[in-house]
This record gives structure tokens, sequence and C-alpha cells, in this order.
């Protein structure tokens, strides 16, 4: 079996499978959050820190923060191996991707971090 | 199967036999390829398709600007104000408006590739519709973020 060495899971399947296991946990959040804002009477400061407050609230956020990043990896990674490669730009194809992939990766994880600190400290 | 030949607009005429050989040895030299893109048509599905990919590297780059206003929106008081009071001047309000488009756009997409994955509308009739109706639903999306930001 051909696997690759930049994919999330090295596995197609598995990449796919977390692709569409965080796109419905993003999707879950987002819906939370907007019903949150929407449904609020009077909406504010108060209001908003609120939301995020509870512990249940931060774990959901966290695995949505989680979810976020796998999901962004997942996607950048499809978007760059059809891209940046050989084919579309000679020789210097493959060292163009992997540095780009490298920038990526550490924004993503930059964003890991960041995101995790925000939401696990939003109580 | 050799000899048995067929055309596609992308790629030109090939052979099944050249087909076949992709999962042998000589992968490299078998494989149909066409690198313009603009040479090929573009159904419906195809710009949805594209336009998937474009909205979510477009989220990927502004993840630290939604991190930002999520973390100075949730720090005081003052700090809700100021992520209010940004939204306020023209410019910031349209990149506001643009992510969330491109967000709503991604989200909806994104359901269709999920019914689609459970393998509802795979047919090209149904496909075209859902397509469309990924366009339509958007518009009316943009539409209405346009009139709750203005």
């Amino acid at each position: 079996m051909v696997t690759n060495a930049t994919s999330l899971g090295r596995s197609g399947l598995f990449d796919w499978l977390v692709q569409r296991f965080s796109a419905l946990v993003l999707l879950a959040w987002i819906a939370w959050v907007s019903i949150g804002v929407i449904a609020a009477a009077e909406f504010g400061y108060p209001q908003w820190r609120a939301l995020f407050a509870a512990v249940p609230m931060q774990i959901f956020s966290l695995i949505a923060v989680l979810s976020l990043c796998a999901h962004a990896w997942v996607g950048v990674w499809t978007v760059t191996t059809d891209y940046l490669n050989e084919a579309h730009l000679g020789k210097a194809g493959t060292a163009i991707r992997l540095l780009t992939q490298i920038a990526c990766l550490l924004l993503t994880l930059s964003c890991l971090i960041w995101g995790a600190r925000i939401f696990w400290g939003s109580g | 199967m050799t000899g048995n030949r067929f055309v596609t607009q992308a790629f030109g005429e090939y052979t099944l036999a050249g087909f076949a050989n992709c999962s042998a040895k000589n992968v490299k030299t078998a494989r149909p390829v066409n690198l313009d893109l603009f040479s090929i048509k573009w159904p419906v599905t195809a710009l949805v398709s594209i336009a998937h990919r474009i909205s979510g590297v477009l989220l990927f780059l502004a993840m630290p600007l939604l991190l930002y206003l999520f973390e100075l929106s949730l720090s005081s008081e003052a700090g809700f104000r100021r992520a209010g009071a940004m939204l306020a001047s023209p410019m910031p309000r349209l990149v506001g408006w643009l992510l969330a488009v491109a967000l709503l756009y991604h989200l909806i997409a994104g359901c269709r590739h999920l019914l689609m994955d459970m393998g509802f509308g795979e047919t090209w009739r149904a496909g075209k519709a859902g397509a469309q109706a990924v366009i339509a639903i958007s518009v009316l999306g943009a539409i209405l973020a346009g009139m709750l930001l203005w």
C-alpha cells in the first residue's frame, strides 16, 4: 500500500473520516454558538462570556478547536498535494510543497495552542 | 481490452490498456495529464467544488484573525466593545462579511458533500441540481449576512 508521509493519518480512508467527523463537530459548535447569540433576549458581554463559561462548553469548544485544526490540515494537505507538485511546478515542486506545508503546519499548531488557551480559560 | 478507446474532454484520447498499466509498473508514463485547467469546461459542479477549496483556504488563512477576535471579545467588557467597534468601520466590515460568506458557503457545500457521501444526489442531474442549490442558498445567506452587518 502506498502511504504519504505528510497526510494526517498516513491513510486516505482515515483522513477522509477525520474530515467528515471534524466537519460535523464544527457544524454542531457553530450552530450552538449561533443559537446562543440569536436566542439571547439581550446580547452583550455578560451573555457572550456566559455562553463559553460552563465546563461542558469549554470541553465542547476545545474539541471544536482540535477538529478545526485537524480539518484544516487535511484540507491544506489535499490542496497542496494537488497543486504544488512537480507536474505543475517542475523540479522545485516537492521543495515548494514541503516548505508551504511546514508553514501551514506551524500556523495550524499555533492556532491549536492559542485556541485551547482562549476557550479552556474562558470560565 | 486493448483497442477499446474512449475520449474525455479533459484528457483527450487514451486507451483502457494504458489505464490498466497505471496499477502496474509504469505509473507515471501511463497517466493522462492535462495541466491547463482553463482549456477544460467548467460545469456548475466544478465551480462549486473549486469554490469550496478557495473558501477553505481563505478560512484557513483567517484562523488567526478569528481567534484574535474571540480572545479580545471574551477578555473583558472593554475588549468586547472594541471587537464590536472594529466591525463598525467600512473596510473591516467588508472583510468580516467576506469571511462570513466564505464560512457560510463552505458549510453549505460541505453539507452537500456529506449528503453525497451517504448516497444522496449522486447522479449527474441531482449533482447539478445540488450544486445550483448550494449557490442559491449561499447567495441568500450572503444577502442576509450583509443586512445584519450594514
